[in-house]
């Protein structure tokens, strides 16, 4: 196990399947389909090998390898994966057979598969890479095959989408390019040697003067602050969420706004402590807001795809307030969040798709009645909606309610107004499930089709993930805290910050 | 015994040939083919010319790889030749490479184009190998009248080149508006040689620099006129704004594949000279041209994606996209460092291969008469030739500097090299403006890949979309093929080519008194 290069593999497996796929046949779907199955299979496998294999008392990065990829620069292929990343690998691995066996495109697959492939590639490259080059280029390279499968196989505005999608977060990511750069270069000045070495470069904290280094940390924030997105910068959002094809939206709100809050962990705080503890109260309250706004608008939508894109706002929302709490159960509910939020939008927007398939429309105001015409797709939006809401004893619950505890001592009346949120996403979701699902059908929907085996058997993963998270998470956030508390204590070490001792204590009894 | 004359002999200087070889191979098969040609009567077989043309600049990279190891041998090392006229460095190896490389990349794109527009003949390959030899020489060049002669070589071959195209009338009026300010800017040139002759007392390379270490100038007014001038001379030939005004017209109006000589190999040959005269000659004097450099460079990025957006020509688009690729190479040159000129470099070989790959493909798509370059004529084109569509996306992506291609890495380096020396407001300039071109592409990415639907909606199945078929030749196929392969392997595998241009920075060798 040890010498074995599985994060490489990680990486590699997925890009190679999408080679294969673009290099057979078209006339050959079948076959496609079978090398794109097998291959995001083999992904899973391989991502739960390293969820098995992970040492849970191991607070730093393990199953590190490092070549080096450009000497002159001293940028090397170096990856690993901590406590904080684990899950995200696992949740991408295994979000991404789903979304393959889910949903079939209904033209040319052999492209589609072979571009979700590839950002399956690139969203692994983005949760494993310890240095800011690989980080970088893996972070960019996603965007491209997401354009194209917005723009090649979404729903009506599905070009405008793709164009905004790429332009918006490409102009984030200019930013991040020229921080990720200074960064190195400042260090070389201070230390002689030019590295993209993240781990060399966060542990170097003095070598940046602490004013650039709340700049460079605003250069960062920008693109992370896009892909997440950060409240007034989440315009792209609802457009790619809305035109996307159903596994987009799957992967786009399970695992690529990932990428952004993940980033703030990775990189905003590791890198640069002192700014995040700075800046710390600005993104909060943007955060909260953004639990506000997007709970209030997701009420206000038509169109149901539209509506749980809009609720992905107000979600990531509650990651950001966790991220900024600077506390250990702030800190793990935020990263337990990421992946809850994977699981039950991502199962959302797949259901969004059934309905939109069998319909052909998402207005809200043209379904009714669901519930009598296709009682099991009724009973498993059901179990969703109320993950999404945060029911006790599901996924969500869990997570929002360590974000909420353990950002009370530190961000009191934030906290106050983001719990706010947590009713309003009742309010959205009840309201939106009532109209859809509850009342007599009139003729159009009455005859809509129920759940085939094959969809119920690509939710079933995701219910049972639910309800095991949220009822025994305890081996998770036992690989989540390890990594948050050394994060913590990082950020303690350089700034001012100390984490309030009570919730400390709380915690161990 | 009454003398009639004293017989001194002329003292000649010795001349190396072999220092000058890839220049010497550009010059013979030119002349070689240009006498073969008018010599026999027979027509050669189809494809002679080209391939003859790819074959001698194979042959120049040849040359220059034996010649690399010459100047990168620390025993021997950079060295003068012809009596102080040329400097055989890292650097000018550098671009004798890029510019075969250009050579060979416009011939194999302009084999087939000539016979599908009736032109066939030796012609265009006699005035590419001697314009491709003219920007050699400019890259060689250790003194300011051998930029001169280079640089007329270039551009008088490429006057004729741009209106090669006899039926139609946008080559010729390329071809006068080229000249016209082409003539100008050499004007210009000429006058800051004569300035800079006036200020320093010479024009060779090594004794300016000497001239201006050893003296202090206390009225420097002229010599900075003189860089003004060259600046503007030059300036016109890589396309920089405000000396951008000719690009679009003459891009678009020249034929296709010779656009694509144009936009790589005259940029290449002019940021030699750029970077020759003013990283090692005017080093000293930095400070004074740094903010020139760097409004120049802003200029030239903002001005040159804005525009690029508006236009619905493709052959525009990418016109004004190269200016502000200029603008990326200024970037690099702005930061006046050793990494600047590495980056410069390194961009300038990247560009030289997607460039030449994009209107390559311009150059298919264009179809008979070289006018379907509206960005209708993309419309579905992946439906119609699913390869040709993907090739030109990794082309244009690669432009836009999406990672893991070429294009990207070039924009890491010379964006690297501005934060090392500190100017962090044009990397965000730089990088936003790669943001706004980024738009550009992507709307021909759209128009391939995005409007097929479109397109069958309106149509009834079966119907081709405007221009029914583009035909892909085997000698451009080639082409792109190796523009596409150099551009995705060096966009993952970089080592090799930055260690190339980290050691191909310009040396200033000192020359006799």
């Amino acid at each position: 196990m040890e010498d074995l290069p599985l994060l490489s593999a990680l990486v590699v497996a997925p890009a190679a399947g999408a080679g294969t796929v673009a290099l057979m046949p078209r006339d050959r779907p079948n076959a496609t389909r079978t090398v794109a199955v097998l291959t995001t299979l083999v992904v899973a496998v391989l991502s739960v090998l390293v969820l098995v294999a992970f040492d849970t008392t191991d607070a730093g990065f393990q199953f590190t390898e490092r070549y080096p990829w450009i000497d002159d620069f001293g940028i090397a292929w170096y990856l690993g994966v901590d406590g904080i990343s684990l899950f995200l690998v696992v949740l991408t691995g295994l979000l991404f057979p789903i979304a393959v066996i889910g949903v079939r495109p209904h033209h040319d697959p052999k492209a589609y598969l072979a571009w979700l492939l590839l950002l399956e590639a690139g969203c692994l490259g983005v949760f494993v890479a310890l240095d800011l080059f690989v980080f970088f280029v893996m972070f960019e390279i996603v965007l491209v095959p997401m354009y194209f499968l917005i723009g090649g196989w979404g729903y009506g505005e599905r070009v405008y989408a793709a164009l905004k999608f790429f332009l918006f977060t490409m102009l984030g990511s200019a930013f991040m390019l020229v921080g990720i750069l200074a960064v190195a270069f400042l260090h070389e000045r201070a230390t002689g040697v030019l590295t993209f070495d993240l781990v060399v470069l966060a542990e170097a904290q003095g070598a940046i003067a602490a004013t650039t280094a709340r700049w460079l940390f605003l250069a960062f924030a920008i693109a992370f602050a896009v892909k997440v997105p950060v409240f007034p910068l989440h315009t792209w959002l609802p457009d790619a969420h809305t035109q996307a094809p159903t596994a987009g939206s799957v992967i786009l709100a399970g695992v690529m706004l990932k990428l952004g809050t993940y980033g703030f962990l990775r990189f905003g705080l590791y890198l640069f402590p002192e700014a995040a503890a700075y800046f710390a109260p600005a993104l909060v309250t943007l955060g909260v807001v953004g639990i506000i706004y997007g709970a209030v608008v997701a009420a206000m939508q038509r169109d149901l795809k539209r509506l749980v894109a809009y609720s992905s706002v107000a979600h990531l929302g509650f990651i950001v307030l966790g991220t900024f709490a600077f506390t250990t159960p702030a800190l793990s509910g935020g990263v337990m969040q990421m992946v809850n939020h994977g699981i039950s939008t991502g199962a959302l927007f797949l259901l969004v798709g059934m309905i939109s398939d069998r319909r052909h429309t998402r207005e809200i105001s043209k379904l009714n009645g669901l519930q009598k015409a296709a009682p099991l797709l009724a009973g498993v939006f059901t179990v969703v909606m109320l993950s999404s809401i945060g029911l006790p004893g599901l996924n969500n619950f869990v997570g929002e309610f360590l974000v909420l505890i353990g950002s009370f001592p530190t961000r009191r009346w934030w906290t106050v107004v983001a719990t706010v949120g947590v009713i309003l996403a009742a309010v959205y979701l009840l309201w939106a499930y009532q109209r859809v699902f509850h009342g007599v059908p009139d003729d159009e929907n009455a005859s809509t089709p129920d759940m085939t085996r094959r969809e119920l058997a690509v939710m079933a993963p995701l219910l049972a993930a639910m309800v095991f998270l949220g009822v025994y998470p305890k081996p998770v956030l036992d690989r989540i805290e390890p990594a948050v508390d050394r994060l913590i204590a990082h950020v303690e070490d350089s700034s001012g910050f100390s984490q309030p001792q009570i919730v400390a204590e709380g915690r161990s009894e | 015994m009454p003398v009639i004359a004293q017989l001194e002999p002329v003292a000649t200087p010795g001349i190396d040939w072999f220092a000058i070889s890839p220049l010497l191979v550009l010059v013979g098969a030119a002349l070689f083919l240009l006498t073969a040609a008018a010599l026999t009567t027979t027509t050669p077989p189809k494809g002679f010319y080209a391939l003859f043309t790819v074959v001698s600049a194979v042959v120049a990279i040849a040359c220059s790889a034996l010649l690399w190891e010459r100047v990168t041998d620390p025993t021997e090392g950079a060295f003068a030749a012809i009596a102080g006229a040329v400097t055989i460095d890292g650097f000018s190896v550098f671009f004798a490479v890029v510019i075969s490389v250009a050579i060979a990349l416009g011939a194999l794109s302009a084999d087939d184009y000539l016979r599908r527009e009736g032109l066939d003949g030796p012609e265009l390959y006699v005035l590419m190998l001697l314009s491709g030899a003219g920007g050699v020489v400019m890259a060689m060049a250790n003194d300011l009248i051998v930029v001169f002669l280079g640089l007329e070589t270039l551009s008088i071959a490429l006057y004729v080149m741009a209106g090669f195209h006899l039926r139609r009338l946008e080559s010729q009026e390329s071809a006068i508006k080229y000249f016209v300010l082409g003539s100008f800017s050499s004007a210009f040139l000429l006058y800051g040689i004569a300035l800079v002759y006036g200020a320093t007392g010479s024009t060779n390379f090594s004794q300016i620099a000497r001239f201006l270490s050893g003296n202090v100038l206390i009225a420097n007014g002229l010599l900075f006129a003189g860089f003004a001038l060259l600046l503007v001379g030059l300036g016109f030939k890589v396309a920089a704004v405000p000396f951008h005004v000719w690009t679009p017209d003459v891009y678009q109006g020249a034929p296709t594949p010779v656009t694509g000589f144009m936009a790589s190999a005259a940029k290449a040959a002019g940021f030699a000279a750029l970077l020759r005269v003013f990283m090692s000659t005017f080093e000293l004097y930095r400070v004074d041209w740094r903010p020139i450099m760097w409004v120049l460079a802003v200029l030239t990025l903002v001005v040159g994606s804005f525009l690029a957006i508006v236009q619905n020509d493709v052959k525009r688009m990418l016109a004004y996209s190269s200016i502000s690729h200029a603008g990326f190479v200024l970037v690099g040159v702005q930061a006046a460092s050793d990494r600047g000129v590495a980056g410069a470099l390194f961009y300038l070989l990247a560009y030289t291969f997607m460039v030449v790959g994009s209107f390559g493909v311009v150059a298919l798509v264009g179809g008979r008469g070289d006018a379907a370059h509206d960005l209708s004529s993309y419309r579905a084109l992946s439906a119609r030739r699913p390869v040709l569509a993907l090739v030109f996306t990794v082309l244009l992506l690669a432009q836009a500097g999406v990672p893991l291609t070429s294009g990207f890495l070039a924009k890491f380096y010379v964006i690297g090299a501005a934060v090392e020396s500190n100017s962090y407001a044009l990397a965000l300039v730089a990088m936003v403006s790669a943001v706004v071109s980024a738009f550009v592409y992507l709307r021909i990415t759209v128009a391939m890949y995005m409007s097929d639907a479109d397109a069958m909606d309106g149509a009834p199945a079966g119907e081709p979309s405007p221009p029914a078929g583009v035909r892909v030749p085997p000698a451009a196929a080639l082409g792109l093929a190796v523009a596409v392969a150099f551009t995705i392997a060096v966009g993952l595998l970089p080592s090799a080519v930055v260690d190339f241009t980290r050691d191909a920075v310009p040396v200033l060798v000192s020359v006799g008194p």
